[in-house]
Parts: C-alpha cells; structure tokens; sequence
C-alpha cells in the first residue's frame, strides 16, 4: 500500500487537481458516452417504428412519412 | 428474440457475419462481455495504478495520470488504424458491413483522442510548466481529432449512404498516414514530449507494477472500444437495413418494448 492515509491518496502529493481531473474527465466522457450509445439504440428503434406505422397508414400518412424520414 | 426471426442461409464459414443480418444478433451477444471485462481489467488497472505502484523518484504522485493517458493515446491511433482497415475493405471487396464498422468507431477513437490530450494537458502543466507546446508529437496528435471529427462530419452530412461510405473510406485512409508520424515523432523531430517508454526492442524504463497497470488499462480501453462500437454498431445496421425483411421482424420484436 502506498498512501499513509485516505486524506493523503486523495491530495495525491499536492496534485490532485491534476491527476483527479484527468480521471474525473475520462470517468464522466466514458459514462457521457455509454449513455448516448444507449439512447441512440432507442431513439432508432423508436423512429424506425414510428416510420413503419406512418407508411402503414398509406396516403393519409404520407406527410408524416416524409418529415420523419427528413 | 431471434426465433421469429427468419432464418437466413446456413454457411458454416466466418465470413457468414460479414451480412449485417448475421452481425447484428453477434454483435448483442459479445457487446455485455467485453463490457464486464472492460470493466473488471478498468479496475484491477486503477487499483495496480493508485496502490501498488510505487510513487515516481522524479515526477511525484502526478505520474499516475500515465494509466489513462497512455492507454487512450495508444487507443486513439490503434482505433484509427482499424477504421482506415475496414475502410480498404470496404472499397476494395464493396462490403457494406465494412464502412458501418468504421463509422461506429469513429466516436469511441475521438473520445480516447481528446482524452489522451485532456490528459496530457493536465500532466504537461505540472512537469513541463505548460498545458500546451506546439511540439510535433502533440500537433500530429491534435491533428489526429479533427481528421476523427472531419470523418464523423462528412459521413453524417452526406445523406446517400453510399457515397457517404466512400467519402468516409477515402479521409480514413489518407489520414491514416499521420498514425506513424505520430507514433515516430519523439524519434523523427526534437520534441519536448518524452520518448516511448515501453517498446519491443528494449526494456521498458519504469517499474514492473507501473508497466502492468499501464497495460491492464490498455486491455480495458481495448475491451470498452470494442463493447462501445458493436453497440453502436446495431443502431447503424438497423438504420441501413430498414427496409429488409429481417429489421421488420426484429422491430415487431421490439415493439412496445424499447
């Protein structure tokens, strides 16, 4: 083990600011990230099935077709 | 999930997973695995990195920032490299799944980019005295994120995908060059940047335990780039696919579901 104490590990011999912020950043783009890979998978599906039902429902739908496929 | 599914043609040989139709159902199953592991070798990386390792006789306690950046910066060229791979493929055999591939990746290899230089930032300002120097190793590395924006522009702002693909290829393939110089530029030019510490011809110049946290956390990025990509990878296939047969029965499965 090579920190006296919690105190000590966490002022990381003064430059805490810089190894805690490089750590912070990464921790919160990779969580940012595995977020969106996760809203994009419903946001598709979503507009995947929003476009079927549109072009389901033939002319009356047709409008809608369009601007969800815009 | 997969049992209303149709069954495609049976063909025993790997290649069957280059039709997105195949790749698809794969890419689900691995994705939770190499996530879990990404995040098992995340940690054991981190605790080798903060409590075995010694402190550095020179730098400090700052050093242990060298656990994200190295790993990220080794991401960001390696994850680049395999872009401008499926890239070639892609043109060169004409297979669709080959240029979905890159472009899934391209995101995961802009975030390890900017993270290596986030890091490399933070690390400069306390042992060099300066956030940022134009030096080559990071201007080439700099220049690496914007050809990884350049190629997430292009791709998203042409609207055939077709031609989408091939624009995508040809700036994944040019700019693949700027990998080595890179790699190389702490040997070709005078940089303040230091060279390699790790290498294949000679003995690495750190300490056993730094050495293996430094390549647990590589592992992990390895493992979270792959998890991250065949994820994003399955949203691309579905868009590309809509009109198949196969993606409306995956949506009748999803419905009301998601």
């Amino acid at each position: 083990m090579q920190w006296e104490s919690w105190s000590a590990f966490w002022d990381m011999g003064g430059f805490a600011p810089f190894v805690w912020g490089s750590y912070g950043v990464t921790l919160l783009l990779v969580v940012g990230e595995l977020i969106l890979v996760v809203h994009r998978r419903r946001d598709t599906v979503r507009r995947l099935l929003r476009l079927r039902r549109a072009s389901a429902a033939g002319a009356g739908g047709r409008r809608a077709f369009e601007e969800i496929v815009e | 999930m997969m049992k209303d599914m149709q069954k495609p043609e049976r063909s025993k040989s790997i290649f069957r997973f280059a039709a997105p139709q195949m790749f698809y159902p794969l890419a689900g199953k691995l994705a939770p695995w190499f996530a879990g592991i990404a995040a098992v070798l995340a940690a054991a990386g981190m605790w080798l990195g903060f409590f075995v390792a010694p402190t550095d006789a020179v730098q400090g306690e700052v050093y242990r920032v060298i656990y994200i950046h190295v790993a990220a910066a080794w991401m960001s060229m390696f994850v680049y490299l395999v872009m401008a791979f499926w890239s070639f493929v892609g043109l060169v055999m004409n297979t669709r799944l080959s240029f979905i591939m890159s472009q899934a990746l391209a995101p995961t290899g802009a975030m390890f980019c900017f993270v290596a230089l986030w890091t490399g930032a933070l690390w400069g300002k306390p042992t060099w005295g300066a956030y940022w120097v134009w030096d080559a190793r990071l201007t080439s590395q700099l220049l690496l994120l914007f050809l990884y924006l350049g190629f997430m522009a292009l791709t998203r702002a042409i609207e055939d995908p077709r031609r989408a693909d091939k624009a995508g290829a040809i700036i994944a393939l040019v700019g693949a060059v700027n990998v080595p110089i890179i790699y190389f530029s702490v040997k070709w030019w005078n940089t303040l940047h230091q060279g390699a510490s790790v290498s294949l011809n000679k003995a690495p110049s750190m300490a056993t335990t730094m050495l293996t946290g430094m390549l647990v956390m590589a592992l992990a990025a390895w493992a979270y780039t792959i998890a991250v990509t065949l994820w994003r990878v399955r949203s691309l296939i579905l868009e590309r696919e809509r009109h198949t047969d196969w993606v409306a029965a995956e949506l009748n499965a999803l419905e009301g579901k998601i």
